[in-house]
């Protein structure tokens, strides 16, 4: 970015992007529907499950596809699994920027990593899993996969609060970052930020509840809320956001039968949805992440636009850097 | 790699003398303290990250110290998708390391432009610009794999003469260290290759 300071202030800020385009849209509209599967793992590489969520939502709109039951739990399983790694990853990259150099980020990856290795043995990939299809997912969990998942989620409150222990009254974190690159609820709105970054504004938008897509209205679940918009409250938006994530998997890990888990009347090799389009968005951990796609009828899209949540939450970077500095 | 007799050596160890090599013992300390660079481009920094990180811990190799400038530097991990956008840039790192410097080509995007290769702002392989030593493939590679693309790079290093006619490139001053960055052409980088460095082998077609 380009950065006008003066002394440690910033005066003016440019975000310069485009050092990691990789013609993904391009690439989409000429290649099959099938075969955009795996390129969605690579969009927001920590998140691969909840990219592969939207892309395969909005497939299902655009052929009007139904989902078995035991697809849906698996999917909100594993999205809610994302969202755990994403958040503990962003605490502990967070805290390295800030010069704790390396331990939190240690304490972060080591849940992550038991994490990835659920998802490994599930689809053979530790972070490109190329899991879900329109019409379900790709094969069932592995004999003993749900137990070992089960323990995971019961032991990861322990690991949230040895992080809250570390972080969340740290006297060096909330002095840097309370009052620190405040951002207005008006603004964010205008400016279309989603996801925690919306919520730490103190605005109420979660998709899980707008939407209420995939089964997220069967679980009874919280949308934490922040009232200033300033770093803190956004640090603190995915602490709160991982207790409410474990609420979720508990009760999915409850109500999940047996089932097929792919619709069988899909043929996802020669897929040619009827002319049309749609746009199926998802709250994935970062915000609202949606896909739109026109259909000509032929095996490719015609057209095929990511609607990413931080690219465009990135647009606000000169406002959050310009305001007053407490020091 | 030894020039002194293994028998002559074992010899004299028994009865309290340990005898090395300078080569030897510049080597040894080498390439147990390589620095990487640390700079991430796409996925694959993920699983660099992770290779650091506390399960893969890539301490056990002394491969830790990731160094925020080229100077200190010894090692370029190129973890990604190079765009052409970003493929200057790492030029320009590279020239700014000191001899004797090494690159690791991590994963698909980087050794040929992997999955991306299609696409209009994809550099098909970093190799273009700057000689690589290990080539990892993986989409992404595993950090084993990465410990492994390390491991070979000490082999290469333990490998390498301080004297000689085979002495290594670093240490013939008739070898380039540095190489020409590229600029941003009108469709493409210019020039699209180093030919100097980028010699791939010719496929007869029959």
């Amino acid at each position: 970015m380009n950065v006008a300071l003066e002394g440690e202030i910033v005066r003016r800020l440019k975000p310069v992007f485009g050092y990691l385009h990789r013609n993904h849209e391009k690439i989409g509209e000429n290649a099959t529907y099938l075969s955009s599967m795996p390129y969605t793992d690579r969009l927001d590489y920590f998140c691969s499950m909840t990219n592969n969520w939207a892309y395969a939502l909005s497939v299902e709109k655009l052929a009007g596809i139904e989902v078995p039951e035991r697809a849906e739990y698996l999917r909100v399983i594993l999205a809610e699994l994302t969202r755990l790694q994403n958040h503990a990853s962003l605490l502990g990259f967070l805290l390295n920027d800030m010069g704790a150099w390396g331990t939190p980020l240690m304490y972060a990856f080591r849940e992550r990593e038991k994490i990835l290795d659920l998802f490994e043995s599930l689809s053979g990939s530790r972070m490109m899993c190329d899991y879900m299809r329109f019409g379900g997912c790709r094969c069932d969990t592995p004999p003993g996969w749900m137990e070992y998942a089960r323990k995971l989620v019961d032991a990861f409150p322990r690991f949230i609060e040895e992080l809250e222990k570390l972080v969340v009254g740290n006297e060096v974190v909330i002095a840097r970052t309370q009052n620190v690159g405040k951002l207005s609820a008006e603004l964010a709105i205008n400016a279309g930020i989603t996801g925690p970054m919306l919520r730490a504004c103190g605005v109420n938008y979660d998709l899980r509840k707008v939407d209420g897509y995939g089964f997220y209205p069967r679980f009874k679940f919280r949308i934490p809320l922040g009232e200033h918009g300033d770093t803190y409250d956004r640090l603190m938006m995915r602490v709160l956001e991982m207790r409410e994530s474990v609420v979720i998997l508990k009760q999915a890990f409850e109500q999940i039968q047996d089932g097929p888990i792919m619709n069988p009347k899909v043929k996802i090799r020669a897929f040619r949805p009827p002319v049309g389009e749609a746009y199926g968005r998802i709250e994935a951990p970062k915000g609202e992440l949606g896909f739109y796609l026109i259909s000509d009828g032929g095996t490719n899209p015609y057209r095929y636009r990511v609607r990413p949540p931080s690219f465009i939450n990135l647009t606000v970077l000169e406002d959050l850097n310009l305001n007053p500095h407490p020091y | 790699m030894s020039d002194i007799d293994e028998g002559l050596r074992k010899e004299l160890q028994r009865q309290g003398v340990w005898v090395t090599s300078m080569q030897e013992l510049y080597n040894w300390g080498r390439k147990n303290s390589i620095w990487p660079l640390q700079f991430g481009l796409a996925c694959c920094a993920i699983e660099m990250i992770a290779t650091a990180a506390s399960r893969y811990d890539i301490a056990r190799f002394g491969g830790e110290v990731f160094r925020p400038s080229p100077r200190q530097a010894d090692l370029m991990i190129v973890a990604g998708t190079v765009t052409k956008k970003m493929a200057p840039q790492i030029v320009r790192l590279y020239n700014q390391m000191p001899d004797p410097k090494y690159v690791i080509s991590m994963g698909a995007c980087a050794i040929s432009g992997g999955p991306f290769k299609q696409g209009y702002n994809v550099l098909k392989g970093i190799d273009r610009y700057i000689p690589v030593d290990v080539y990892i493939p993986g989409c992404p590679p595993r950090p084993e794999a990465l410990l492994h693309a390390f491991m070979e790079l000490q082999r290469k290093i333990d490998s390498q003469r301080l004297t000689g006619a085979n002495k290594a490139e670093h240490l013939d001053p008739a070898e380039p260290s540095e190489f020409p960055v590229p600029s941003f052409g009108e469709h493409d980088l210019e020039p699209p290759a180093n030919r100097e460095v980028f010699q791939p082998p010719k496929i007869e077609r029959s």
